[in-house]
């Protein structure tokens, strides 16, 4: 199994490694989410979603479907 | 020198744009909506130095120039367009000193349209305490632009600002980055069909869906002197494009940009463990709109029943002032209590727009956004539904207009479209009164009757509100592109300046945009209600007067006065409708005050006040009244259980409220979705209505 940010415990950390462009908000590749770039889970909502994440320095919220899209690599 | 400087203001929303932009103008702005749709347009006046002027236009917030909402389009269809009346001398990029990787990404696509670009970094006093040094030499070379180091928050870099934009033409208009460097092959094919346009501008118009002068994305894909690409290849070479512009910001923060994180004290961290807590985050959420509604209902009724005096007064006064006739009547019994209709709004709307100011300059709005997002998507609404919809139980007019920060539009039309089911404090008055005719004041299970059928109205109005929204998910057939990605900006202090700026604008436009139309409603009913035909009406005291003889003196002109509203054109009106209104439990006045209160809710005790003859307005007496009240077809008390309860219903369900409607029609730019609402809306409030009282009688 893929390991994505969807993944990630709280407080846990990765780096992203890949994503599935044509299904990812254009607006979130310009928010600093692209390969490369670190990611951290900061908080959850109940049912893990959305979740709240520090990608890269930006503070933001996604829904769990997108976080399932964009792969990473533990750190 | 008659000509003044175009100035645009751009830049990611949380970057405080609009405090740079309530600073360079003061009070010189005026809110108004691009034509056509229902964004909103901020322009203003500023003095620069030797007494030039510059006229700001405050842009929608973006993240970038591929838009993704109308907000956005209004950007890029300007920046364009050179042969727009606002098309800007001179563009102002507003980025966020603790945000400004991400903030430089709009500013270099800025810059590569070709226009002089100033970069404003803002939030400069918070600096130090973050730990951030910078090297404007070095930002300002590698950017090749000028800078301003700005905080809007203290003032301070806004002279130097002003001077920046007067001296416009000595900004370079070189771009940061060759767009032909994505993919050198695909941009020369484009270069040789189009040779005289900017590539970059090219590029947008390619991936972007607005018009550009006379070459648009269509004509583009049509040409076969270079074959176009597939849109996940565009897509792949946004992404592209992206990583590139990120390059490029990198590598120049690397040697500009320094951050001591020894030094950076983060109060987000702690708050946000307490704030987006999944049991204490929605503890803290429900108790601050227990505040607000407190602070609603409590807080501006001092100044509302002031109000109501004050223009009751002022309307007796005139009364008696002013020559006995219909001039004088159409002003102290027409306009002035029309007026007063409107501007007895004003100190709920202005809380409530407060507090909703005081949330989003705050952040907080975006933790709540977070917390419930997953309950409202069940619904086909989202996070950013619960404003509007908590909004609505004070007033469905600043619950449509809240709803504006929602930017995917088939949400925000859902929204708008099921508002008006919460139970707005104009229902309270006819609840109150119908409650306390047909409920028992008995007790159940230690639990007020009446209370607890209050309460259940409350429960009513936002359940099918949010069973509405799901029917509307499932049928609207809207495109638009449902992500959801939401920034969690820092949390801030309010700027007093921003939250009052906020509150007088949000105020005004009711006042001027509903107003008008709660006007216009107050002066017809006044004359339909006013006015009869024949001698029935216009003989009525004679009539009147001969019949009551017999009877004792007290009444006379209270019986009067209910006579000649039975032959006015509304109570000719209320007889008309009676055949449809019957089968429901009511008589003809309750027609009539139903048809009165389509104007406003709140008219309905008003007017069955005055058809039952009651001088004055204290419930007490009207509902003895009202118990007295006979049902005309099926004999007994007209108001029973059962009647009561079809009336509860139905306004419950039904929409009246023409200044809600007036409002949906300003929001959503069209009068489909008012007339939906009300239709749909009233059809079905009478069918419920109509089921209850022939289940119950």
């Amino acid at each position: 199994m893929k390991l994505t940010i969807a993944h990630l415990q709280r407080g846990q950390r990765g780096i992203i490694k890949e994503l599935i462009v044509d299904k990812i908000p254009l607006k979130l590749l310009e928010m600093g989410c692209l390969p490369g770039n670190l990611v951290e889970l900061v908080q959850t909502a109940p049912f893990r979603d959305p979740m709240y994440l520090n990608i890269n320095g930006s503070h933001l919220a996604i829904r769990k479907e997108t976080a399932l899209l964009i792969e990473i690599e533990l750190i | 020198m008659g000509k003044q400087i175009n100035v645009s203001l751009i830049g990611n929303p949380n970057t405080g744009k609009t405090s740079v932009f309530n600073q360079l103008t003061g009070l010189n702005q005026q809110v108004g909506n691009y034509p056509g749709i229902t964004v909103e347009k901020k322009e203003g006046i500023c003095k620069l130095p030797r007494g030039l002027k510059a006229h700001i236009l405050d842009l929608p917030g973006t993240y970038s120039l591929n838009a993704s909402s109308l907000d956005e389009n209004v950007v890029i269809e300007l920046l364009l367009n050179k042969n727009d009346r606002d098309f800007p001398d001179v563009a102002v990029v507003v980025s966020d000193v603790e945000n400004l990787k991400r903030n430089l990404l709009l500013f270099t696509q800025i810059k590569d349209l070709e226009i002089p670009t100033i970069l404003v970094i803002n939030m400069a006093d918070r600096m130090e305490r973050k730990g951030i040094s910078l090297d404007i030499g070095i930002l300002e070379a590698k950017l090749n632009t000028k800078i301003a180091l700005v905080s809007a928050r203290k003032n301070t870099g806004i002279e130097e600002l002003k001077e920046l934009i007067l001296n416009y033409r000595q900004i370079s208009t070189e771009p940061c980055l060759h767009a032909s460097i994505m993919d050198p092959e695909y941009f020369g094919r484009l270069r040789k069909a189009f040779p005289n346009q900017s590539l970059y501008k090219l590029w947008l118009v390619i991936t972007q869906d607005v018009n550009f002068g006379n070459v648009n994305r269509h004509s583009l894909n049509d040409d076969n002197s270079f074959h176009t690409k597939s849109n996940s290849d565009l897509k792949r070479l946004q992404q592209k494009e992206t990583i590139l512009r990120y390059q490029f910001i990198n590598g120049l923060l690397k040697e500009g940009l320094k951050i001591d994180l020894n030094s950076a004290t983060d109060l987000r961290i702690r708050l946000d463990r307490i704030l987006t807590h999944r049991v204490w985050g929605y503890v803290i959420f429900f108790m601050v709109l227990l505040i607000i509604f407190q602070a609603i209902y409590n807080w501006s009724s001092y100044p509302m029943d002031f109000i109501d005096s004050s223009f009751a007064s002022l309307s007796e006064w005139t009364k008696n002032m002013m020559p006995a006739g219909p001039f004088t009547n159409l002003i102290s019994e027409g306009i002035i209590p029309g007026l007063g209709g409107i501007v007895i709004f004003i100190p709920q709307i202005a809380f409530l727009f407060f507090f909703i100011s005081l949330l989003e300059e705050s952040g907080y709005m975006s933790r709540v956004v977070f917390l419930m997002d997953r309950i409202m998507r069940r619904f086909g609404l989202s996070g950013k539904s619960v404003v509007p919809l908590v909004s609505g139980t004070a007033c469905a007019i600043p619950a449509v207009m809240a709803a504006r920060n929602i930017e995917n539009w088939k949400e925000r039309l859902i929204t708008i479209l099921v508002v008006p089911f919460t139970t707005c404090s104009a229902r309270l008055p006819v609840y109150l009164i119908i409650i306390a005719l047909v409920i028992p004041d008995e007790s159940f299970l230690g639990f007020n009757l009446q209370g607890l059928t209050l309460m259940l109205l409350y429960l009513l109005g936002f359940g099918t509100a949010l069973v509405s929204a799901w029917i509307l998910n499932k049928i609207l057939k809207i495109k638009s592109k449902s992500y959801f990605v939401i920034e969690m900006p820092n949390y801030k202090l309010p700027m007093v300046k921003n939250v009052a700026i906020n509150v007088v604008e949000k105020t005004k436009a009711f006042v001027l945009g509903a107003g008008k139309i709660i006007l216009a409603i107050s002066i017809i009913l006044w004359v339909l209600a006013s006015y009869g035909p024949g001698d029935n009406f216009n003989k009525a005291e004679e009539i009147v007067t001969s019949k009551h003889i017999a009877n004792a003196d007290s009444n006379l002109e209270q019986e009067i006065a209910a006579y000649k509203l039975e032959h006015s054109y509304i109570g000719i009106l209320g007889k008309g409708i009676e055949p449809a209104v019957t089968p429901l439990g009511y008589d003809w006045k309750i027609g009539i005050a139903i048809v009165s209160s389509f104007a406003a809710r709140e008219v309905f005790v008003g007017t069955l006040a005055t058809i039952y003859s009651v001088g004055s307005d204290e419930e007490e007496t009207i509902k003895n009244r009202m118990a007295a009240e006979v049902n005309p077809v099926l004999g007994g008390p007209l108001f029973t259980f059962a009647s009561g309860i079809s009336l509860l219903l139905f306004y419950a369900f039904a929409m009246q409220c023409m200044s809600t409607l007036a409002i949906v029609k300003k929001e959503t730019n069209s009068w489909k979705w008012p007339i939906l609402q009300l239709v749909i809306m009233s059809a079905f409030a009478y069918l419920v209505a109509l089921i209850a009282f022939q289940v119950l009688k």
